[in-house]
């Protein structure tokens, strides 16, 4: 039996759709807990680009089976990445400034709009 | 079932694992430099996947902007912020984690359900596959044009915005002896205006004779 013909026998055809889907299914709710429930800031922003990257690969996966043509998704990958890149120069410019004025990354001692 | 099918789905297992334990070791490990290089890893393993899915351009962008560009702004963020610091005990953080556990085993099984279930209209037209960043290209000019613009826009009003925030107050000249000073080497030494009162410190200038 060759190599390939062992495959066959244990593997689907193609990579399903549906893989892609949970794949970022996963990844999206893996950012959610760790926006919740990190403690750091600099961790709550890089659990945000997992979310967003979760978005991505939904995007992508769509536009690559059910959009072939024209490949829509894929330009709003493009966007999606640009709005990240600035959400994470200006979230890290303003941990900083808040670090200044804070002396601290924890996020539960900035409570400066608790009432 | 030709060989470059099952390699593909060889890949497919391959990357989706290093995407998901990646994430994983970036919410959950204690070291936050950790975190950071798993995230790079985990931005590689996504551009990878990027690439099963025929999209080669998407892929490039994604290793520059979030590889080259975000970990790295990441990075810069922990090394100008790290501060050795013991966290206060909150009362009920236990509780709080397993809710918050809960609500999102909910959100992935709904989601997980919504996936498996709906019957998606495949299979869809067939892929462009290699023409994909010509079409992009198309896209961007045409129809996309205002949003393209837009973004432009975006990234400057971002980029003056952090430069902004981020940027210190400098003396340009000493204090004490008045000389002038390299504006990015002294910082004002005046106490965090926001600090809670019993964590003041006294500043700096004071000591001086």
């Amino acid at each position: 039996m060759s190599l390939s013909s062992l495959f066959a026998l244990t593997l689907p055809t193609t990579v399903p759709l549906q893989g892609f889907l949970a794949v970022a299914a996963v990844l999206f709710c893996t950012g959610v807990w760790g926006l919740i429930n990190s403690r750091n800031a600099v961790r709550v922003l890089m659990s945000i680009e997992l979310m967003l990257n979760g978005v991505n690969i939904n995007l992508m996966a769509f536009s690559s089976y059910l959009d072939g043509q024209l490949i829509r998704g894929q330009v709003f990958t493009i966007f999606v990445i640009t709005v990240a890149a600035a959400e994470a120069a200006v979230g890290l410019a303003i941990l900083l400034s808040l670090y200044r004025n804070r002396d601290t990354v924890d996020m539960e001692r900035f409570n400066l709009l608790r009432w | 079932m030709s060989i470059a099918d099952s390699t593909q789905f060889l890949c497919f297992l391959a990357l989706s694992a290093a995407v998901l334990l990646g994430a994983l070791g970036v919410v959950l490990l204690p070291n936050i430099v950790y975190s950071a290089f798993l995230l790079g890893g985990v931005f590689l393993a996504v551009a990878g996947l990027y690439l099963l899915l025929n999209a080669s351009f998407v892929a490039a962008a994604q290793m520059m902007i979030y590889v080259g560009a975000v970990n790295v702004l990441i990075l810069f963020a922990i090394m100008l912020v790290n501060k050795k610091e013991t966290l206060a005990a909150i009362p009920g953080l236990g509780v709080r984690r397993i809710l918050s556990g809960a609500v999102c085993a909910g959100l992935l099984g709904l989601l997980l359900r919504v996936d498996f279930t709906t019957p998606w209209a495949l299979p869809g037209p067939v892929s462009i596959g290699e023409g994909a960043t010509i079409r992009i290209g198309e896209h961007l000019f045409s129809d996309y044009l205002l949003p393209f613009e837009l973004a432009s826009v975006l990234l400057l009003m971002a980029m003056i915005g952090a430069i902004v925030l981020a940027r210190r107050d400098v003396f340009s000249s000493d204090v004490i002896t008045g000389e002038g000073v390299d504006q990015g080497l002294i910082e004002k030494a005046r106490t965090p205006l926001l600090l809670e009162k019993n964590l003041q410190i006294q500043p700096v200038l004071e000591k001086t004779p």
